[in-house]
């Protein structure tokens, strides 16, 4: 079960706090995204995360001496439609190149990864703003490659590990242009990429995982310059709240500084979760070259364009499309709207209640409110519980007509995540249909007249206040049952025009 | 003759007739290794146990055959003669093994090389030099010398090399066998320990040109291994051996017979162009003007491509692993540093630096580059040609087996030695190489054909129309 987490809080919600600023920040975002392919990139392994170490190899994936790789063309479909996505030019000219450096998680001692022609170039993606505005994140490009093994260091025994499952793990690395001016404008960014690749399928997203990894270029430079500044590269980061936090402390870092009089140089820094800080991993005079040359292994070919208005034609609607088109057709707000899209399963979920029932901004609250509630809280998806749009609009009609008060009806909301059952069932299960008939309602209003005389004082006296404490009692009294509205009328009769 | 010194066309008639069985070949086979190995070191091991079948299929082949020690055998030792893969046995056989042992093949061992196919001579085997079975004070060639010199000593009725440069030709025409290049793509490279990956194909050396045909019959074939493998229909090679070239036209590049060519070795392929002529065929002078690009194109590109299919020989997975003696950086490069240091020979070392200085930032443009450019040239060259010509003919090498040592401290000669085969590799065209003479010191001369892209047909009816004319390939030698 591959569960989605949602979550609620979008780039729509958050307050910038905006100072007289001396400098401009840089930011440019490289993403390396793991697909979700049956097998890895170059041989038939399966691509699984977190079987027994070294258990999904084989010659290809290991490197062996005489092995060949040879292209699992769902990995290129995927890119394609990834690319397609984010708005990229796609180059039907598929070519790959070997990238050459050595470390024990790398077989080969060299990465097949894609050097002078991406398969993806010149994209860009809108991040919708507070403002209601949308800022243009353009992407330089995005190319294939393989992933590596993992390293397990052994203290105990004073020697590491490799883990080759991971080897060959197909690889998207999508790479922006500066365009993004602060750490939450990258956040935004990525929530908005992330959200997007969920629309398509095409990979499980989790940075804890390692399914998404992010690094990050970040300069300064006075406002007003148009030349970009030294950059600095920040790796380490195990998710967006740490990607924001390590940008945020590398912008003080750099103002500080500059502003000490101080240069910045060239470096790569590592952030560390538990400090809250980055340190210095390497500095630019160490930078690998990395001899990339065409693979020949790889003969270079042409995709047709048929193949690729194919995927064209197969793609989904987009996250900021469906916020629009929600928008519109159902007359929700900006907020409202970015809820449901915040999940494509909910988004789905929403379009098909909306099929059954008219009151869309009730469905939404409901949604927005007790069912993302339950899935956030128990960390569960969609798939997980019991709920359908059928069940959910039945039980809305009831707490619309009535039936049902809207505290009732979110106890009969929890039973129905658990169980197959009809609303009617549960309902009826449980004894929790509304109390409107007056004749009950009146002798529960007797009991409650008769133990509050205070109260009853009060009101008669002209201070109405106390009628909402004695609905409450009258409420409590038939365990949230009786029609609140009813008992307040009768309340009213019964003291006031006596 | 002996069993183990006839081709393994006749060995397969006499089987099939019910005359001799696989396991006497072997047996012969055998002998011959006992009683002429200490001389010739062909094999950097031998492979015991064999199971032999003497039941036969209708496309059995059971015939003894060496194999090159770069082409990987499941579970059996396989080092390309280095020193820094000793004790890796593959998990995994090659897609020609695969095929062979589905023809009841009987693999009588690894055949010596030069480490990596580095080298002309093989003398850059971590095992020792394999010699000439003509003359043992001599090179048998390389790489493959020591698949050629197997053949040629009767230690195996045939053999499979690899070819990145005139790896199989040259070692082919030093000791008097047949010896063929196959079009890159049509013989499977998955489970060749790569040298240079888009130059290196595997290929037949065998007695003569119908065994030639067999063999290539056997190990070719479209393999979705291998993404540079060519899907096509599979041709029967062995349909070409016909003897009439009435009318073939023969291409005769200028620019090959050049100052350096020994001068026997000239007029031996000057004679077999007249033969050719008399049995038919129309021969011309044709130029492939950008030849003398060729070898410092190919020494460029192909060491380029093996400093980084080297890369992975790091003593992390499996081989050699070198303790560090003392920390100098951190482990791991420690580690790295020393294994590779130990691990390989000198040649290796050089085209590892030479190829890693090739692809270095700065320095790309300038030579891997330029290199790239320089092979379309080359290619066109060969394109051109062959609107009017049917097949080149040239010599093999320019000299005949020189002595051992005598090359090993001039890279530069050594390199010249592929002068002529190291074309048909930046094309990627068939090339075959056939005995065609002796020298008056008894050491083999060998006649190279060339043809277009996938026309292996082409040159086994050239080269099968000349042997059925002469008697060069019936001379066995005498150990």
């Amino acid at each position: 079960m591959n569960r989605v987490p949602i979550g609620t809080k979008s780039g729509l919600v958050y307050k910038m706090t905006i100072e007289n600023k001396q400098f401009d920040t840089v930011i440019g975002l490289e993403v390396h995204l793991q697909l979700k392919t049956q097998s890895k990139i170059f041989c038939g392994c399966a691509n699984n995360f977190g079987a027994e170490a070294n258990s999904q190899v084989c010659p290809v994936c290991l490197g062996l001496p005489g092995s060949l790789p040879v292209l699992n063309k769902k990995v290129l479909e995927y890119a394609v439609k990834i690319g397609l996505a984010l708005n990229c030019k796609i180059n039907s000219y598929i070519k790959f190149d070997r990238k050459n450096y050595y470390y024990p998680d790398l077989p080969k001692a060299y990465q097949i990864s894609q050097y002078d022609f991406p398969v993806c170039y010149q994209g860009f993606v809108l991040v919708p703003q507070e403002s209601s505005t949308v800022k243009k994140v353009g992407i330089t490009r995005a190319h294939i490659e393989e992933d590596a093994g993992k390293l397990i260091h052994d203290n105990e025994n004073n020697c590491s590990l490799v883990d080759y499952n991971r080897t060959g793990t197909p690889l998207l690395e999508i790479v922006t242009e500066p365009d993004l001016r602060s750490a939450q404008e990258a956040y935004d960014y990525l929530q908005i990429l992330k959200l997007t690749l969920q629309y398509l399928d095409v990979s499980d997203c989790d940075m804890e995982k390692g399914s998404l990894r992010c690094d990050a270029n970040i300069s300064i430079r006075p406002v007003g310059e148009t030349k970009l500044g030294v950059k600095t590269e920040l790796k380490n980061m195990n998710s967006f709240r740490a990607v924001k936090a390590a940008l945020t402390f590398e912008e003080n870092r750099q103002t500080q500084v500059v502003k000490a009089g101080g240069k910045i140089t060239q470096e790569t820094r590592l952030w560390d979760e538990a400090k809250q800080m980055s340190i210095t991993m390497r500095s630019k005079e160490e930078a690998h070259d990395y001899r990339y040359f065409p693979d020949p292994d790889l003969t270079p070919f042409q995709v047709d364009s048929s193949v690729i208005e194919q995927i064209r034609k197969s793609l989904p609607e987009l996250p900021v499309d469906k916020w629009e088109r929600i928008k519109k057709e159902y007359g929700l707000n900006d907020y409202d709207a970015w809820i449901l899209v915040s999940s494509p399963e909910i988004a789905a979920f929403f379009e098909e209640c909306a099929k059954l029932h008219t009151n869309y901004k009730n469905i939404c609250n409901w949604i927005s409110g007790s069912l993302m509630q339950e899935i956030n809280s128990r960390k569960l998806s969609l798939g997980d519980l019991r709920i359908t749009p059928r069940r959910l609009v039945e039980l809305i009609l009831k707490a619309e007509d009535g039936t049902l008060s809207n505290l009732v009806a979110k106890d009969v909301f929890r039973y129905a995540l658990e169980t197959d059952k009809s609303i009617d069932e549960i309902i009826q299960e449980k004894g929790l249909a509304q109390v409107s008939d007056s004749v009950t309602l009146e002798k529960i209003v007797d009991e409650i007249i008769t133990q509050n005389e205070n109260a009853v004082r009060q009101i008669k006296n002209g201070d109405e206040k106390p009628l909402g404490f004695l609905v409450g009692q009258a409420m409590k009294k038939t365990q949230g049952k009786a029609n609140p509205k009813k008992i307040g009328e009768i309340l009213k009769r019964r003291i006031i025009d006596a | 003759m002996k069993l183990n010194e006839l081709t393994a066309h006749e060995i397969l008639d006499l089987i099939k007739a019910g005359k001799e069985t696989p396991a006497a070949v072997y047996k012969s086979v055998k002998e011959q290794i006992s009683k002429t190995e200490g001389k010739v070191h062909a094999y950097a091991r031998l492979i015991d146990n064999q199971e032999i079948d003497n039941k036969l299929r209708v496309d059995s082949c059971p015939i003894p055959i060496a194999i090159k020690d770069n082409i990987c055998i499941k579970d059996n030792e396989t080092t390309c003669a280095s020193k820094i893969l000793q004790g890796f046995k593959p998990p995994y056989d090659a897609t020609v093994i695969k095929k062979l042992k589905d023809s009841k093949a009987i693999f009588v061992g690894n055949a010596n090389m030069d480490e990596f196919a580095f080298g002309s001579s093989c003398e850059t085997s971590a095992f020792g030099p394999t010699r000439n079975p003509w003359n043992i004070d001599c090179v048998p060639g390389g790489s493959s010398g020591g698949s050629a010199a197997a053949v040629a000593s009767s230690e195996a009725v045939w053999a499979i090399g690899s070819d990145t440069g005139g790896s199989i030709r040259q070692p082919a025409c030093l000791c008097g066998v047949v010896g063929l290049k196959p079009t890159y793509g049509v013989v499977s490279r998955f489970g060749l320990i790569a040298f240079a990956s888009s130059l290196d194909q595997i290929g037949p050396i065998t007695k003569d040109v119908i065994d030639n045909a067999l063999l290539l019959n056997i190990i070719s074939g479209y393999d979705e291994n291998d993404s540079t493998s060519v899907k096509m229909e599979k041709p029967d090679y062995t349909k070409a051996l016909i003897k009439d070239i009435k009318g073939i036209r023969i291409g005769i590049p200028k620019e090959y017979f050049i100052e350096g060519i020994d001068p026997e070795v000239e007029k031996s392929v000057k004679d077999s162009i007249e033969k050719l002529k008399s049995l038919g065929a129309v021969v011309k002078e044709i130029s492939l003007p950008h030849t003398e690009y060729a070898v410092a194109t190919y020494y460029i590109t192909a060491t380029a491509e093996a400093s980084s299919n080297l890369a992975r020989f790091d003593g992390v997975q499996y081989g050699l692993r070198a303790i560090p003696k003392s920390q100098r950086k951190n482990p791991i490069v420690d580690m790295y540093e020393e294994t590779r240091n130990q691990g390989f020979g000198r040649e290796a070392k050089r085209r590892i630096m030479l190829g890693t200085y090739a692809l270095s930032s700065g320095y790309y443009d300038a030579y891997y580059l330029r290199a790239l450019k320089v092979r379309t040239l080359i290619k066109n060259d060969f394109d051109k040609v062959f609107k009017d010509c049917d097949c080149i003919v040239t010599p093999t090498s320019p000299t005949t087996a020189f002595k051992i040592g005598e090359r090993m401290d001039d890279p530069i000669a050594m390199y010249l030695s592929d002068i002529y085969t190291i074309p048909a590799n930046l094309s990627g065209i068939p090339a075959i190489s056939i005995p065609c003479g002796f020298s008056k010191n008894n050491l083999p001369i060998g006649l190279q054909i060339m043809a277009k892209a996938f026309d292996e047909k082409m040159l086994f009816k050239v080269a099968y129309a000349y042997e059925q004319s002469t008697d060069w390939h019936k001379k066995r030698v005498s150990l």
